[in-house]
């Protein structure tokens, strides 16, 4: 097992460093650069700026060095912890990303844990009572869950809130939290507000998650060794949680690698639609303005938590199923 | 060891029917007839298979069953509720929509209308209306729908229009042929990349399958979302519209393409080892006979079973791109673009019917998905 | 009913007697009746064999015995008397008992087991072999988990398996096929029950390794003096280790008798069909091989009368597709239900007319 992680470890700069030419290559690629969208800009306003101050910029911000010089100075910032400089904002990138970061991984994570405490119970009662009231209320709900778009689902309850309820439930905090430090209250705020944008990212998943549970314990219902738990006596509680549900788990568990992820990256939608200080609007927002570093900073960000993702699921997959322990030793 | 003599069977036994006629047809049907009877069965997937007949019906001839031009800009009529139609007319089937008055608003100097239902506008059907080319060939001018042209002023908008006064009905016959296809294209480039080179990685083995699944899991390992709206922010602003539709479905069908390509690398793997191939390669089958005649039969039911569930998830991509601005882009009108109009809480409380595109997205979707369930339950040889 | 097999000897009390057992299984498609009227009794110590094709109902009737058959099938008639311990009392019947009761559970695994028919699949893969001996053992008996690892220990050394101490804590995977089915038998055994079912112990192994588990099972039942109830389609396997013998079809008890009546005087025609089928050293060569013609009905077409109508060459037209036959006496201990027999049964309250009351509408 110490095997499998350890290649995974050593596996993580390699896919980043790759990812890191892509992720270059993806913000050049576009026509122009940020001057030009800047010049855009300021040319639209009425104002204009002389050659001269152009070429100044240009040099000041070296966008005229060729690509892999460009890129080997944004890798070596990168390697000193300098993620660089954002040329809208004009101020470093760590600040601009610094708590939306955390803001985001928390959504992603609260999200992830409402999805389990949800899915789980749910398939595994819809397998026991295959066919029963509750099951095709489950499987309906599932249905339309994942058949909806998270932003419609977002612009439909923010829209019913607002013309119902007159209230307004956008962004993660309340106005006299929004730049406070970090406190206990903070905390409270931030769990009042943050708990629509949790289900709201979560929904599509929890209902696919159902439909896999239920199918997988469905399955393993019927397997020989449960008949053989049951005539050792085993009351049926009991049996039914330490036998078919801990295997039907086993694959869902694999699943966590590729949701954890999509998680991370959904945010960015539902963010964008509801207004909350994440690093997805901002990456929107720096991208349509080409504003180079920012934009790079944060898709290296998502390869990272991507990637990560991948191996928290397969230490997790290899810890619980000693199948797959063993096969590496 | 017995004291009986070994019996021989009597030249006159009975032989009694051991199984019944229908038995007997199942026996001798081809698996593509099997998988009809058994999809079948489910109701619902019939019911869904249906409407998507009803959809791709609509994405041939989307001009017939628009009433006005969707491309139409009218600024005095922006903002028009639905007008819903109503089925009995004194006392008889007679569709007919409730009227529509507005008011200038004397401050923002914007007409505000309201519908009146004192107002009866029939509905006709198979009407002349604008003028367009069916398949971009013919020329024609019917329509499935229209309003009644005996009253001067008789509108139909059966969905209400946007802020530029166009009508939304209309527009949502084209978001739908839009996003339909690009679903469609962007999947069957999917497929055709997962089949051949999870054929290659999954068949031939060594080298090849070593680069391929190398490079399944680079692809993965990417978070799509970002990774998309950076492809698509790549795209130049100038591109015209069939171009940028054009990129769009090339982009989703180069990252999805993945998780079909390792299904069917898995499926060629195991089927390798199979007795059955094992005796085709005995019997001295060709490797292409082999493959194509034995192997593909196996998993190809398989194949279009998730190629249907994938075309939904296809489709929530493009609309989610559009509606963020970074997908297709106006004037090309696809579900997506028609959602953009209400991405925001004050415009959807001045005109919820704009939402109603995603209303077709979430039959769509469903549709899709019941389909594809109903298929893969069918294909599968052993759920019986 | 005519169904009731009266035992051996009265005074040599029953450990185990099953009475018209019937289990249903009500299925969309419609009613399959997987066991339809079975009777027979189990003494203490004896080795009953129970013989039939595939799909004959054998192993259900066995999970009705313990009451773990799968939903939606279940009992629907009939009684499974267990004597006391002791041979105190009449003893219980346990179809009578709720599945999940209390009661039934304290028997399943305490006095009755079961050792199913696939071993590779009948352990958890993810639990080692010895946390599901020992959850037997702790389940019916107060013992401390130390206590419980030392008796599953003793149970691997005792059904053969080297190494046990190290065993004990392997996976069902990690094991090969021999050793894996006397892992079941120990799992069986860790409560010493008074009945060890053993469902098709041997079928997935091969011809060296049935040996052994053979010889392991009549060892340990001679060491333990419980009886075993032996489920197999192997006939040879029946000769070796069963006392007593009852062949099933399609639900029903076709004969039951000692292994010597049912080998060297079989009288069910089934069973003479079967016994014929079997390829002998000293039968002629180059003749065909005698099988009993057609196949087996399909669950929802059953056929009206004795089950085995259809297929039977002493078929008697207008009589055998009317009545269904119940068991009747055919020798002393020996059992058929065959209407061939019916007219030689000396019946209390006249000829013919307990077989007339056996007709039914199926």
């Amino acid at each position: 097992m110490l095997r499998i992680i350890l290649q995974r470890l050593i596996l993580l700069p390699i896919l980043l460093l790759l990812f890191s030419v892509i992720v270059f290559w993806l913000i050049q690629a576009p026509p122009g650069d940020f001057l030009t969208s800047y010049l855009a800009t300021v040319a639209s306003s009425g104002s204009s700026i002389d050659a001269a101050q152009v070429d100044a910029m240009k040099t000041q911000f070296g966008l005229d060095q060729p690509f892999h010089i460009q890129y080997l100075r944004w890798m070596e910032n990168l390697l000193h912890g300098n993620l660089g400089l954002s040329l809208e904002y004009q101020l470093p990138n760590t600040q601009l990303i610094g708590e939306r970061l955390l803001l985001t991984v928390i959504l992603a994570l609260l999200s992830f844990l409402f999805t389990w405490a949800i899915a789980i119970p749910a398939g595994i009662y819809s397998a026991l009572h295959k066919n029963s009231a509750l099951d095709y209320f489950f499987t309906v709900v599932n249905y339309f869950g994942v058949a909806t778009p998270n932003f419609m689902l977002a612009l439909i309850l923010m829209w019913l809130a607002f013309s119902k309820f007159g209230v307004s439930i956008t962004n993660l905090f309340s106005s006299e939290f929004i730049d406070a430090p970090w406190s206990w209250a903070r905390v409270v705020d931030l769990m009042k507000h943050i708990w629509l944008p949790m289900i709201i990212l979560g929904i599509a998943g929890t209902a696919r998650l159902t439909r896999i549970m239920r199918a997988n314990l469905l399955d393993e219902l019927h397997k020989p060794y449960v008949v053989a738990a049951r005539a050792k006596g085993l009351p049926e509680w009991k049996l039914i949680f330490r036998y078919p549900v801990r295997l039907a788990l086993n694959p869902l568990i694999s699943t966590i690698g590729w949701y954890l992820p999509q998680l991370f990256s959904g945010s960015l939608i539902v963010a964008t639609v509801m207004n909350l200080p994440n690093i997805g609007p901002l990456l929107l927002h720096a991208l349509t303005q080409q504003d180079m570093y920012l934009s790079g900073s944060i898709l290296l960000i998502y390869c990272f938590l991507t990637i990560l993702g991948t191996l928290i699921s397969d230490i997790l997959l290899a810890w619980l199923d000693p199948r797959i322990r063993m096969e590496g030793a | 060891m017995t004291a009986n003599p070994i019996p021989t069977p009597s030249t006159e036994e009975r032989i009694l029917p051991v199984s019944s006629e229908a038995e007997e047809r199942i026996s001798v049907a081809s698996n593509w007839q099997l998988v009809w009877w058994r999809f079948r069965k489910h109701r619902l997937a019939l019911i869904s298979a249906a409407v998507l007949i009803i959809f791709y019906i609509i994405v041939l001839f989307p001009d017939f069953f628009s009433v006005t031009n969707p491309e139409e800009t009218n600024q005095r009529l922006m903002f028009i509720p639905i007008q819903p139609v109503h089925l009995i007319r004194d006392g008889k089937l007679d569709p007919w929509v409730p009227g529509i008055t507005g008011k200038r608003n004397p401050v923002t100097l914007r007409m505000e209308w309201t519908v009146d239902e004192a107002i009866q506008n029939r509905v006709r059907f198979f009407v002349k209306g604008y003028a367009y080319k069916i398949l971009g060939v013919i020329p024609s001018d019917l329509h499935l729908l229209g309003a009644d042209s005996s009253n001067k002023d008789g509108t139909l908008f059966l969905l209400g229009t946007d802020r530029l006064g166009r009508d939304e009905w209309s527009r949502l016959m084209f978001g739908t042929r839009t996003s339909m296809v690009v679903g469609l294209v962007s999947v069957a480039l999917s497929v055709v990349l997962g089949v051949l080179l999870g054929g290659i990685s999954g068949y031939f083995g060594g080298i090849p399958d070593l680069i391929i699944q190398r490079l399944i899991e680079l692809l993965q390992s990417l978070p799509t979302i970002p990774i998309w709206l950076a492809m698509t922010a790549a795209l130049p602003q100038d591109w015209r519209p069939e171009q940028v539709f054009f990129a769009i479905t090339i982009i989703l069908a180069f990252i999805g393409w993945t998780t079909l390509g390792r299904e069917v690398r898995g499926r060629f793997l195991s089927l390798r080892e199979e007795d059955f191939v094992l005796a085709a390669e005995l019997a001295g089958c060709s490797r292409l006979r082999i493959i194509t005649r034995h192997m593909a039969p196996a998993f190809m039911s398989h194949i279009i079973a998730a190629s249907t569930l994938a075309i939904p998830v296809m489709i929530i991509n493009e609309t989610t791109l559009s509606f963020l601005g970074l997908g297709i882009r106006p004037p090309a009108i696809s579900w997506g673009v028609l959602l953009q109009e209400a991405q925001n809480v004050q415009t959807i409380a001045l005109a919820p019917w704009l939402l109603t595109p995603g209303l077709a997205v979430v039959l769509a979707v469903l549709a899709f998905n019941l389909v594809g369930d109903g298929l893969r339950d069918a294909a599968d040889p052993y759920g019986h | 009913m005519a169904t009731k097999a009266p035992p051996l000897k009265p005074e040599l009390k029953p450990l185990l007697s099953v009475r018209d057992l019937k289990a249903y299984f009500p299925l969309d498609e419609g009613l399959v009746k997987a066991v339809d009227g079975v009777s027979f009794d189990v003494l203490p110590g004896q080795v009953l064999g129970i013989v039939g094709e595939s799909g004959c109902g054998k192993s259900v009737a066995m999970k009705a015995v313990l009451q773990i058959i799968d939903p939606p099938g279940r009992i629907v008639h009939g009684e499974v008397w267990l004597a006391g311990r002791n041979g105190d009392g009449a003893g219980i019947d346990i179809a009578a008992l709720k599945p999940n009761s209390n009661e039934m559970r304290k028997i399943r695994g305490a006095e009755i087991a079961l050792i199913p028919q696939e071993p590779m699949a009948s352990f958890s893969p993810v639990h080692t072999v010895g946390s599901q001996i020992i959850e037997a053992i702790r389940l019916h008996q107060p013992v401390d988990k130390s206590a419980a690892r030392r008796m599953a220990v003793e149970l691997f050394q005792a059904v053969g398996i080297p190494m046990p101490e190290q065993r004990i804590d392997s996976y069902s995977w990690q094991l090969s096929g021999g050793l894996r089915q006397r892992a079941i038998i120990a799992m069986g055994l860790s409560c010493n029950p008074r009945l060890l079912i053993a469902d098709e112990p041997t079928t997935a192994v091969d011809v060296t390794t049935q040996a052994q588990i053979l010889n392991l099972l009549r060892r340990l039942q001679k060491q333990r003096g419980m009886s075993i109830i032996f489920i197999t389609h192997d006939l040879g396997v029946i000769a070796q280790m069963a006392s007593y013998v009852v062949v099933m079809y399609l639900g029903r008890v076709m004969e039951q008798a000692t292994v010597n009546d049912i080998f060297l005087a079989p009288k069910h025609p089934y069973t003479q069909a079967l016994l014929r089928s079997i390829p002998n050293v000293k039968s002629t060569p180059h003749v065909k091989l005698p099988i009993i013609s057609g196949s087996i009905p399909h669950p929802f077409n059953r056929p009206e009368g004795c089950p085995f109508h259809p297929r039977c060459e002493k078929v008697m037209p207008g009589i055998c597709d009317r009545q269904i036959p119940g068991l009747l006496p055919v020798g002393e201990n020996h059992f058929a239900s065959c209407l061939l027999y019916a007219d030689t049964v000396q019946k209390p309250d006249g000829n013919g007319q307990e077989s007339r009351s056996q007709k039914r509408k199926p």
